[in-house]
This record gives structure tokens, sequence and C-alpha cells, in this order.
């Protein structure tokens, strides 16, 4: 996918494959600007004007969503197959609307229940997130960060989707509430056979919550797997990089090791691999030849010239 | 005082009044006041990183701008090695202080003035505080900060503007603003929250390095408890406008006594799929500061709350090898 803009194409995904299987969380980790976000509304069809899907397919469940018209993806995949819990969503419910006919609406809107049911699932769905039936009345003034964050997360399963994707769901939240909220997906992971896509630039959040990773950088794909295998043996070198750019709270205290340089101007990404003006281990075909997917072991792909 | 240390703070207290309406404000008899500080003590010995760490709205921002004297405190003293900060009544006074201590604020997009080119933020303080001879020497100066911030070469970056630099860049400017005057003393407020991860740890590398270069103090305020951890000499953790724990890094990262601080380390997500640790969720979320609880103010939602913790409230008493003020140790 592609955003056309007056100086050309920018690439913001290209190129990028990822599967979710039934009760897998993904964790899609990067940069920002690396193109996780856009991924998540390729999927969903949610993209501006000038957004084209230039190639590739986005297959559930035998079908390809690129093929369908936007009037059934609106009908049959957005909400009841695929929601989406939005970036900064806490902070874009409706501050006149009691937050319990925030969520009856979406439910009354999608499908065909009168409205007595649509607001006994509204409690229900409260209740799963961990709020009390009776707040169903609330605004949303009148609640915290992490509730507001749980009240859109119970928004997302209002029509019983079968893959969550939420985007950076606890960045404004303080790390006690960020706790709480992960375990509260984590649970309903369990609970409703959730699959859930994870977006977040924080891989300690990844590794607590999903069991397999995607690690982007500029609109790419750098490696992808099995979250342990990946942790374990990170591959690419970013990924490496990255994963050593965390502090962490138990362990010996290291050094933390530093990416130079910035992202690149996805207008012209740079020719080759597009990490290799940045890479510590970059070799002459880097710079020419643009690497392709290797599968380094079961579960664990790698896209980087050391491995081929 | 001991020569060693370089600032102090002695039960600092800062309530906010809270603004209510005209007539809600004629009518009631006590306005209410937002607790944000609340006796608060530390020392920063000299070329001591300390940081401060807490949830969001616990009055770490606010300890950090009392002791710059940026908000001006309701109670207690500050004093930057033997001037009591508080007592100075001059601005001008005040003035030549400044110019020993600085802060840099969490964002670098708004603590960069837009329609500034680079050289003239890096520039300001100096201008301000009189302190070079000539155009010249003030090039120089302004040179030299943004090489020491790998900000290279220094002649392309002077006369960008902030809206021309990335995240990292800015961030970088408003450090070397601060560090223009060699001060001997520097708030950091979060100065890398705003920034990515693959970023982060290089801007952190600049800043520790400049802080060895001039044998700075440091207060390092932070939500992060394991970014605190690998920044800093010693940690108090604030909980509601009081410091509820405060000892060496190592000590109580590795075993914290106070509830709260087990709570924040265990909350903090670890980068590890191999190292899961059983898990304390603290439930709820933090009391307003407005009315704050009575007694120990952590109690509301303390997993080892006893009877005493509702009534009485604990002192910040030394315990061991650290300051402690919980009741579950007192007695």
């Amino acid at each position: 996918m592609y955003y056309q803009t007056i100086r050309g194409y920018v690439r913001a995904v290209d190129d990028v494959s990822f599967k979710v299987g039934k009760e897998d969380a993904l964790g899609l980790a990067g940069e920002s600007g690396c193109g996780k976000t856009s991924s998540a509304l390729t999927i969903l069809r949610l993209l501006p004007w000038n957004a084209r899907i230039i190639d590739g397919s986005i297959t559930l469940d035998g079908e390809d969503l690129v093929k369908m018209r936007d009037k059934d993806i609106r009908k049959k995949i957005r909400w009841k197959r695929i929601s989406m819990v939005f970036q900064g969503a806490m902070n874009a419910l409706h501050p006149t609307y009691s937050v319990g006919k925030q969520i009856t609406e979406a439910i009354l809107l999608h499908e065909d229940v009168d409205s007595k049911e649509a607001v006994e699932r509204t409690e229900k769905l409260l209740e799963l997130v961990g709020i009390e039936a009776e707040k169903i009345n609330r605004f949303p003034h009148e609640l915290s960060g992490g509730m507001k964050q749980r009240v859109v997360t119970a928004m997302a399963l209002a029509c019983n989707p079968d893959i969550v994707i939420a985007d950076e769901p606890t960045t404004a939240l303080d790390v006690i509430v960020q706790a709480q909220v992960l375990k509260v997906m984590k649970e309903l992971q369990s609970k409703l056979k959730l699959s859930w896509i994870l977006i977040t630039h924080d891989l300690s959040m990844i590794t607590e919550t999903c069991n397999r990773l995607a690690i982007m950088y500029a609109g790419k794909v750098a490696e992808y797997g099995d979250l342990a295998a990946i942790y374990k043996e990170p591959l690419h070198p970013y990924t490496e990089r990255l994963l050593s750019a965390f502090p962490s709270i138990v362990g010996p205290k290291s050094e933390l090791s530093s990416i130079p340089g910035f992202p690149p101007d996805l207008l012209v990404p740079p020719p080759g691999c597009r990490f290799h003006p940045r890479c510590p281990k970059a070799m002459d075909i880097c710079r020419k030849k643009e690497p392709v997917p290797v599968k380094a072991k079961k579960d664990h792909e790698v896209i980087c010239h050391l491995y081929t | 005082m001991t020569k060693d240390v370089s600032m102090e703070a002695r039960n600092l207290v800062k309530h906010f009044p809270l603004h209510l309406g005209f007539l809600k404000t004629m009518l009631s008899k006590d306005i209410p006041y937002v607790h944000a500080v609340d006796g608060v003590s530390f020392k920063i010995r000299r070329q001591e990183i300390f940081g401060l760490v807490g949830e969001s709205g616990c009055g770490k921002t606010t300890t950090g701008r009392l002791l710059l004297r940026l908000v001006e405190p309701t109670a207690g003293e500050v004093f930057f090695k033997d001037v009591e900060v508080t007592a100075i009544d001059l601005e001008r006074e005040m003035r030549k202080l400044r110019r020993r201590m600085q802060i840099i604020f969490q964002d670098p997009y708004e603590s960069l003035n837009p329609r500034m080119s680079v050289f003239d933020i890096v520039a300001e303080p100096l201008r301000i505080q009189n302190v070079t001879e000539s155009e010249d020497e003030l090039r120089d100066r302004v040179a030299q900060a943004l090489e020491d911030l790998d900000l290279n070469p220094p002649d392309e970056f002077m006369y960008r503007f902030p809206h021309e630099l990335s995240g990292g860049q800015r961030q970088r400017v408003a450090i070397g603003r601060a560090f223009v005057l060699r001060p001997e003393f520097l708030v950091a407020d979060e100065p890398v929250s705003m920034l990515d991860v693959s970023i982060r740890s290089e801007v952190l590398r600049l800043l520790m390095s400049l802080i060895e270069r001039y044998n700075s103090s440091f207060l390092y305020i932070t939500h992060d408890i394991a970014l605190a951890r690998h920044m800093c000499n010693r940690i108090g953790v604030m909980y509601l406008g009081k410091i509820v724990e405060k000892g060496s890094t190592d000590k109580l990262i590795m075993e914290p006594l106070h509830p709260y601080t087990e709570a924040l380390i265990a909350a903090v997500p670890v980068p590890d799929p191999t190292a899961r640790r059983t898990k304390v969720v603290i439930k709820g979320e933090v009391p307003s500061a407005i009315n704050p609880p009575p007694g120990c103010r952590f109690h509301t939602r303390c997993p080892y709350v006893m009877p005493i913790c509702s009534k009485e409230e604990p002192e910040l008493v030394e315990i061991q090898d650290r300051y402690l003020a919980c009741h579950k140790y007192n007695g």
C-alpha cells in the first residue's frame, strides 16, 4: 500500500506479509512511521483517499479482502470479523453520550437486534473487561483513563469479531494501569478465542502479551516468526539493536545500545535493503540488491542478506 | 551542611488552589487545594544522578520545578550548595543563580520556540547571562554545544528552525541549550519519553557523557522505573505528593520494601518472553490529590493494608539501608 502525494508515492507498506492464526496474538513492532498502523488500516480498508493498494492480498478464511467491494467490507468484515481499537481511542469517546449508549449504538447498527437486547449485551461486554455493569450510564469524563481504554476495548468486541487490532492501546496510560489493561486483553483472548494484532513500538509490551512477532522497518518486515524464537536469537541486525535498546528491570544492568541515524524518507527509500544506511553489518550487496525472506528456522523468517 | 551536597530540598510543599467559578469561590468557606507536593525532602550529592519516579500526577514534575523556583513553594526550603534558593528576593540574584542550574523539558515539540533558529535557541541563555564577550565567542560556544550533541556539522544545524528537525534532534537542541552554560545542577523532566526507542538510548548516552564532562549533578524525573535503573545512582519513589521510598538504585530495584515500589516494579513489562514473573497487579488508580486519603496515601490500593494505615500517616524513616514510609516496617 502506497500513499500518493504530490511528490510521488510514499511507500508506507511495501511487500508486508504475515499470518494470524486462531487465538494467536501477533505483535507488530517498529519505530514511528514504519508502517505499522498503515498495515492495519489496509486490512480494514480504512484508508484515506490518497492511499492506493498496489498489489497483494489479504485473505480471511479463504476470501480475499482486497478484491471485496467497499460495501461488503463495511457490512461483513468490519466490526463483525475484524475490529480495531484505534490509537488514542479513549480520547475519541463522545463526551456527551454515556459510554453504554456508544457501545449499544455500534451493536444496533451492525446487527439485527432490538435495543433491549443490545443494552444487555453492552452490560455483558463491560463486565467482560472488568467494569461494573452499573457504570453503563456513566459519561466518559467520569471514568479514568484505564477505564476508558477498557470501554473502547469492549466496543471493539461488540459484534463478536474473530480478530481485534489494537493500535498502541496503552501508550497514554501509567505503568500500573497499563499492566491492568494488558491483563484484561490476555484474559479476553483465551475466554473468547480471539486473535489479536497488537501494534506498538514497545517491544516489552509485546513479549508480555503475544506469541508471534513481526518487526517492521521502513515499510517492510525485517523479521517475523515465533516470539520466543526471535527473542532468543534475533537474526536481523535491526531486531538485535532494537531488543538491546530496552532497559530491563530484571537481570543484570547492561549497556543500552542505540541505532545511529534516522529512519529513511519513504518517498525515496534507500536502494537495496532499506536498513543498510544504519546497519552495522552492511555489506556491498545490501546497497544494491533488495533482500528476500529467508526461512532461518521453522517459524522464523528473516529478510537480510546476512542469511542468504 | 556537608560540602558534597549539591541540592537539598527540605519539606517542600506545593498546594495549587483549585479554580472554581466566581460564585462558588465567594460562597464556599475554604477553597480546595490540589496537594501536588506535600512534604518532600531529599539531597542530591555532587555528581550524583538522583531519580524521581512515580505515576503521572504524583508531583514529580512540580518538585523539579520547585527546585529551580519555576514555581513558588507553599512551604519548605531549597538549598543549592550553601545558598538558600527559596530565600532569594531579588530577581537579579535569582538570575545569577539560574546560570548554575538548568532544566530540560519533556516535550521538545513545545519547549523550542518555532520562530527561533537553532542558533538563537542555544545562544539565548548565553545572551541573557551575558557570559560571552564577543559575537565570535558566542558563535563558538554554540557550535561547541551542538558538536557535543553530535549535531554535526554545527554550521549546518545552526540556521535551521525546529520544524526542520526530527524529534531526536530537537531534544538534542534542548539539551544543548541547557548545557551551554555548563550548569552545576540540572533537572531533566522525562527527557526521552517523547522519542522513539531506537533514538532514545542515543540521546541518553549523549546526556550521560555531558553530565560526566561538566561534573553536574542531576535530577532525573521519569515514570519509567526501568530507565531510572539505568540512569540513576539513587531513586526516590513518589506517590501522591510524597516520597514513599528512597535509596540506592540497586537496593531499591532488587529488593523493594514499600508495597507501592513493589507494584511499580511488577507492572513494568519485561522485554524477555522467557522471564515471566509472578505478578501482583494492584487494583484501581491513583486517588485524587484534592482530597488525598487520610493516613497512608497508598492504603486504598495497598495489598497489605492494616487498620493503622487509614488512621496514621507513616513517617519517612531510615530503615536498614534506605528511607521508607510504611507501617509494615514500623514497630
